[in-house]
C-alpha cells in the first residue's frame, strides 16, 4: 500500500499518514472559523466543557474513596471529606461543579434562545444540546442519591414515586427503577452505576456530536448573520469569521479565569453556597423511617419541580381548557399542511379528556417532562423571520423578559413549602412557561423587525 | 437590552433572597470563636466529657485534635475515655437499641450535626446548638424531668444543668380562646416554671386587643455570673461542633486566599494575551 501524501514531517508525518491528527485539528481549532462578534455569552459553551471534564477528573478521584454501600454511603463521603489527602477539596470542586454546570448550561441556552441559535440550520446543534441537558439532569439526579443523606434518599424516593402515576405500569415501573419497594441499597447500587458509567458514556458521546453537528454547520453570533454567506477571502475564507485557535481559544481563557475565580471562591468560601448547593438536611444519613417535613431538590430542578405541584386536579381543568381552545384554534386558523390539521386537534381533544380521566400527579410528571421536552421543537416553533434578539421588535425582547423572571420565580418557589398562593403562583408560572413555548408559533411572526445588516457589526479591539 | 434582562434579573433575585430570609425559629447568634484555638480546645474537653457518652462522632479521629494545638500526650491523659489509642474514632460504648431503650429515641452522631441543623440562607447550626444548649428548662411532668423550648419535647436531659445553675422559665402566650357559647376572648396565659420544675399558670382575659398571637418566653437566672461562665461555655461547645463538622475549614479558607490571588493574576495575564492576539484584528 502506498503511504498518503502529507504535508507534516517525521513524527507528525508518521501519524498523520496513519491518522487524521493534522487535518483534524486544522478542522476543529485553526481552520475553524468562527464570527468574529462574539460576546460575554460565548463563553458558555467552553465554560460547560470545562466543567464537563472537571466533573470527570474529581468524579475518578471519588469513586476511588466512595462506597455504594446503604451502610457505608454517608460515612464515606464524610471519611473523603476528613482523611483522604486534599478529599474534601475534591469533593467540593464535584458538589460545587455540579451547580455550576447547570449554571453554565442555563447560560449556555439563554444565549441560544436570544440570538436564535436553534433556527436553521442548527437545528441538530440543539436538539443534541437538549439533549445533552436531559442527560444532565439524569446525571445530577442519579449522583444526588450517592451521599445517602436525608434529601438524598427522600428526594429519589419523591421522584421514583412519580413514574408510580404513569396510568396502567406505573406501580410495576417504579418498583422496577428502585429494585426495591422502597429506596434502598439496591437502589443506591444501580444509581451509582448509571451514574459513573452509563449516563457520563451517553453524556460524552453527545457532546461530541454537538460539536461536530456546529462545526458543520458553522456557529451563529450575535447579530444571526451567516458568515459563510457573506463576502469571503481570496482563499474563501468567510471575511467576518476568525479561526478559533489561536483568537478564541485565548479569548475563551479569559472566560475560563473569570470562571474560575467565581468556582473557587464558592469552593472556598462557601462550599454550601447558603444550603443551595449542598442542602443541610443532607448532613443527617438517610433514614428510611424519617421523612424529613420539607422535600426540595437541588436548585436546578426546582423550576420544574414547581411545575410538577402545580398541577392539581383544579389545575388540570385550565389545562383541558387550554387543549380544547388550541385545538378549535388549530382546526379553523391552524397552518399545518394536510392531515396534520385534521390529527394535531384530535390529539389535543383526546388529551383534553385523558386530563380528567388520569390522575392529576400523573399530568404532573407530564408538564414536567414537557416543559424540559418541548425545547426539542423549540426550531419549529420560532417563526420569527430575524434570527437574532437584537432585531426584534422591542415587545418580544419584553417577553423574553418575562420569561426569564418567570423562570427564576418557578425556581425559588421549588424551594418553598407548598402553601395555596404558591400553588396559585406556580401555576400562573406553568402557564406562562408553557405558553411561551406553545404560542411561539403565532406571537413570533408578529411585530415590526428592524433590518438585519449583511455583516457582523464587528468594532476593533 | 440584554444589559436591562441582566439587570431586572438581579433585581428579582435580590427580591426573591429578601422574601427567603424571613421566618423560622428565632436563634440567638453564637459568638464566633471558630478561629479561638483555646476556645477550641475547652469545647473538645466540654464535649468529650458531657456529650460523648450517649452521643458519638463516628467520623471524628481523636488525633484530629492536634489541628487544635493539644499533642497527642495531651489527648491521651485528658480526653481519651472511651478509646484506648489517639488514631480512633469517637465512637460510644452505648448501642443504639439502648439509646432507644434509655431516651425513646437514638442520640444523633454529631460528626457533622452543626452542618445538618444550618438553615437555608439562615441562621449556622452552630447558632442552633448555642440557643438549643441554653433553653432547657426543669419540667417535673417530663420523664427526664427536662424539656426545651428551641425542641419541644426534646428526649434529651440538661446535661449541663450543674454548669448552668438553677434557672426559671417564664412563657407568656397571647391566644385566643374560645369560650362555651362560641364566643372568642384574647387570653394572656402565664405560665411560669420554676428552677424545681413546678408549673403555675395564671389567665387573664385582654379587653380590646388588637394585636395577633404571640409568645414571649423569658429565663431568670438566679446566680448571673455562673450562668455568663456557662453561656461562655456553651458558645465553646456550640463552636467545636461547628469545627467538628469540617476539621479542614480553617485551612480551606486559608488556601483559598491563595487561590485567588493566584486567579486574579491568571486573569490579568488572560485579558492581556487576550488583547494582544486581537489587536490586529479588523
Amino acid at each position: 500500500m502506498a503511504e498518503k501524501n502529507v504535508e507534516t514531517t517525521g513524527l507528525l508525518g508518521w501519524v498523520d499518514r496513519r491518522f487524521p491528527l493534522t487535518s483534524m485539528i486544522k478542522e476543529h481549532m485553526s481552520e475553524y472559523y468562527a464570527p468574529k462578534n462574539f460576546n460575554f455569552w460565548y463563553f458558555f459553551g467552553s465554560l460547560a466543557l470545562l466543567v464537563l471534564v472537571i466533573q470527570i477528573v474529581t468524579g475518578i478521584f471519588l469513586v476511588m474513596s466512595y462506597k455504594p454501600d446503604a451502610r457505608f454511603a454517608f460515612e464515606s463521603v464524610e471519611y473523603i471529606m476528613r482523611e483522604v489527602p486534599g478529599g474534601w477539596f475534591i469533593r467540593y470542586m464535584h458538589s460545587t461543579g455540579a451547580s455550576m454546570f447547570f449554571v453554565v448550561v442555563y447560560l449556555h441556552m439563554l444565549r441560544g434562545l436570544f440570538y436564535g441559535s436553534y433556527r436553521k440550520p442548527r437545528e441538530l446543534v440543539w436538539i443534541f444540546g437538549v439533549a445533552i441537558f436531559l442527560c444532565l439532569m439524569g446525571e445530577a439526579f442519579f449522583g444526588y442519591l450517592l451521599p445517602w443523606g436525608q434529601m438524598s434518599y427522600w428526594g429519589a424516593q419523591v421522584i421514583v414515586n412519580l413514574f408510580s402515576a404513569i396510568p396502567f405500569i406505573g406501580p410495576e415501573l417504579s418498583l422496577w427503577i428502585r429494585g426495591d419497594y422502597v429506596v434502598s441499597d439496591a437502589t443506591l447500587n444501580r444509581f451509582f452505576a448509571f451514574h459513573v458509567i452509563a449516563i457520563p458514556l451517553v453524556l460524552i458521546g453527545l457532546v461530541v456530536a454537538h460539536i461536530l453537528a456546529l462545526h458543520e454547520v458553522g456557529s451563529n453570533n450575535p447579530d444571526g448573520v451567516e458568515i459563510k454567506q457573506g463576502p469571503k477571502d481570496k482563499y474563501g475564507r468567510p471575511v467576518d469569521g476568525i479561526p478559533f485557535h489561536p483568537y478564541y481559544s485565548v479569548h475563551d481563557m479569559v472566560g475560563v479565569a473569570g470562571f474560575l475565580i467565581v468556582f473557587a471562591a464558592i469552593i472556598f468560601f462557601g462550599p454550601e453556597m447558603g444550603g443551595y448547593f449542598l442542602e443541610y438536611n443532607n448532613f443527617i444519613p438517610a433514614d428510611p423511617l424519617k421523612t424529613p417535613p420539607h422535600i426540595a431538590p437541588v436548585w436546578y430542578f426546582t423550576p420544574f419541580y414547581t411545575m410538577l405541584r402545580a398541577t392539581t386536579s383544579d389545575f388540570t381543568w385550565v389545562l383541558a381548557a387550554a387543549a380544547l381552545i388550541a385545538a378549535v384554534a388549530l382546526f379553523i386558523k391552524g397552518r399545518l399542511p394536510g392531515i396534520w390539521r385534521v390529527i394535531v386537534p384530535v390529539i389535543l381533544l383526546a388529551v383534553a379528556v385523558l386530563l380528567k380521566v388520569f390522575d392529576a400527579k400523573f399530568w404532573g410528571v407530564v408538564s414536567m417532562g414537557g416543559a424540559v421536552v418541548i425545547l426539542f421543537f423549540l426550531p419549529w416553533l420560532d417563526h420569527s423571520p430575524v434570527k437574532s434578539i437584537r432585531y426584534r421588535p422591542n415587545w418580544h425582547k419584553v417577553l423574553y423578559a418575562i420569561f426569564i423572571i418567570n423562570f427564576l420565580i418557578l425556581g425559588w418557589l421549588g424551594t418553598q413549602p407548598v402553601t395555596p398562593t404558591y400553588t396559585l403562583m406556580g401555576q400562573v408560572g406553568t402557564v406562562i412557561y408553557l405558553a411561551f413555548f406553545l404560542l411561539m408559533p403565532v406571537w413570533s411572526r408578529l411585530g415590526t423587525f428592524k433590518p438585519v445588516p449583511d455583516r457582523v457589526t464587528f468594532h476593533a479591539h | 437590552m440584554i444589559k436591562k434582562l441582566l439587570g431586572a434579573l438581579a433585581l428579582s433575585l435580590t427580591c426573591a433572597m429578601a422574601v427567603a430570609a424571613e421566618g423560622g425559629v428565632h436563634l440567638d447568634r453564637a459568638p464566633d470563636r471558630i478561629n479561638d484555638l483555646a476556645a477550641l480546645q475547652n469545647g473538645a474537653k466540654l464535649f468529650v466529657n458531657y456529650c460523648l457518652n450517649c452521643h458519638s462522632a463516628n467520623s471524628m479521629r481523636y488525633n484530629k485534635l492536634t489541628d487544635l494545638g493539644l499533642t497527642e500526650d495531651d489527648i491521651k491523659k485528658n480526653l481519651l475515655f472511651t478509646a484506648d489509642k489517639v488514631g480512633e474514632l469517637m465512637t460510644i460504648a452505648m448501642t443504639s437499641e439502648d439509646g432507644k431503650k434509655w431516651f425513646g429515641t437514638t442520640p444523633p452522631d454529631l460528626s457533622v450535626i452543626a452542618r445538618a441543623k444550618s438553615t437555608t440562607m439562615g441562621p449556622s447550626g452552630v447558632d442552633y446548638i448555642y440557643t438549643y444548649l441554653r433553653t432547657f428548662y426543669r419540667d417535673a411532668s417530663k420523664k427526664t424531668g427536662w424539656d426545651n423550648t428551641t425542641f419541644p419535647s426534646v428526649a434529651m436531659p440538661n446535661v449541663l444543668w450543674e454548669l448552668e445553675g438553677p434557672r426559671s422559665m417564664t412563657r407568656i402566650a397571647v391566644h385566643e380562646v374560645t369560650a362555651d357559647d362560641g364566643s372568642t376572648q384574647w387570653t394572656r396565659t402565664t405560665q411560669t416554671f420554676d428552677p424545681e420544675g413546678f408549673s403555675t399558670v395564671k389567665d387573664e382575659a385582654l379587653k380590646d386587643y388588637h394585636g395577633g398571637p404571640s409568645e414571649k418566653i423569658t429565663f431568670h437566672t438566679d446566680d448571673p455570673k455562673q450562668f455568663s461562665a456557662f453561656e461562655s461555655n456553651v458558645a465553646d461547645i456550640s463552636n467545636f461542633l461547628g469545627w467538628m463538622a469540617e476539621p479542614n475549614q480553617l485551612l480551606r479558607k486559608q488556601i483559598g486566599v491563595w487561590v485567588m490571588l493566584f486567579l486574579f493574576l491568571f486573569l490579568f495575564v488572560a485579558i492581556r494575551m487576550n488583547a494582544s492576539y486581537w489587536k490586529h484584528v479588523r
